[in-house]
């Protein structure tokens, strides 16, 4: 399965749920297949997905998934020791792991290499670690909303995107509309 | 005055109650002060552009966020400031060493200092620039105007603000 197949398949899981998703085609992907005021698309700033949802859950007790790519997880590799270090058990990153910078031309990350994300993860103490293999991932995500323990999921997954438009609402009305559903 | 209690007195008078920091000498007090106190949730970050994505989060999750790092972080953060903070329009306040200025004995850091208000100018972030101890009665009225127009505001805090390093 590719990203858009899975985000296809999960997108009943995450409506309910505050969504951090990540800049570039997973955002465009997401906001195609169900746009939902409680997504907060990232229109820049590669790497911040996994900080902005850990933020968001210390400060609130509803249930954030970051939607993060290897790629992204790897410009910001430290974030995971702050994760492991402050726990938030609302708190959920999704890392979709296809071994490839999918929205600059499909060129591999090391994570498609020699490099594990879920052994990072590990290394850095998380405690809730699962990697798991993309057909697999919604129940192990519904899983982890359930347990309400803090949880990194790796989902592991072919490289490839599909064409979509650009996202054109404004940066401010999908904080603001994203704050109110926050709030809510 | 203690310019550290009264830093982190005003940071909790305005309700700012999620601060992240990346250390640097100048700083370490007001550091120990933030962590000291119940009313704020303070996590370090290993750098300062994650630092501003966790604030960017807290902010939307409710809470008053700001960051405390060095003026060498405006080399780091650049893209997060434009793309993130002032595109989705977020209030934070950024309380700066000023490393390089006046009293510096690291020739190294005045390197980034005289890039640093050139960069914040080019930025459009509004600046102030503490030297004395007694600029910092400023600080509540910063931390005012800063939630009043929701855009990164930058602190400057020379050697000299912080008393210096003793005898040079």
């Amino acid at each position: 399965m590719i990203r858009s197949e899975i985000l296809r398949e999960i997108a009943p899981i995450l409506r309910d749920q505050l969504v951090v998703c990540n800049i570039g085609l997973p955002s465009q992907e997401l906001h195609m297949i169900d746009d939902q005021p409680t997504n907060f698309y990232m229109l820049g700033t590669m790497g911040l997905s996994s900080s902005i949802g850990l933020g968001l859950a210390l400060a609130q007790d509803k249930t954030v998934i970051s939607i993060d790519g290897d790629g992204s997880v790897l410009t910001n590799m430290g974030t995971l020791p702050t994760i492991a270090n402050n726990v938030a058990d609302n708190y959920i990153l999704l890392i979709i792991d296809n071994g490839s910078y999918g929205s600059t031309g499909d060129q591999p990350t090391y994570a498609g290499q020699k490099t594990s994300l879920s052994a990072v993860a590990t290394a850095c103490g998380c405690d809730n670690v699962i990697e798991v293999q993309d057909k697999d991932l919604g129940p192990v995500l519904q899983k982890a909303i359930d347990d309400r323990k803090m949880t990194v999921i790796v989902c592991k997954c072919d490289s490839g995107n599909i064409k979509l438009p650009v996202i054109t609402m404004d940066p401010v009305v999908i904080r603001d509309r994203f704050m109110k559903a926050v709030a809510g | 005055m203690d310019i550290n209690k009264k830093i982190v007195d005003d940071f909790v008078a305005n309700d700012v109650s999620f601060i992240t920091t990346v250390p640097c000498k100048q700083l370490a007090g007001v550091i120990d002060e933030v962590e000291a106190r119940d009313s704020i949730y303070h996590i370090p970050s290993n750098k300062e552009d994650e630092g501003m994505g966790l604030c960017a989060g807290a902010f939307m999750g409710g809470k008053r966020p700001a960051i405390i790092m060095q003026n060498t972080a405006i080399g780091v953060t650049i893209n997060t400031l434009a793309t993130l903070i002032q595109y989705y329009r977020m209030p934070l306040p950024m309380l700066i060493s000023y490393r390089g200025e006046l009293r510096e004995p690291v020739a190294c850091q005045v390197e980034m200092a005289v890039h640093t208000k050139a960069l914040l100018a080019q930025m459009n972030i509004p600046t102030y620039h503490f030297h004395w101890q007694k600029d910092v009665e400023e600080f509540d009225n910063i931390l005012k105007y800063t939630f009043m127009c929701n855009k990164p505001v930058a602190i400057l805090t020379d050697a000299n603000f912080w008393g210096g390093y003793g005898d040079q």
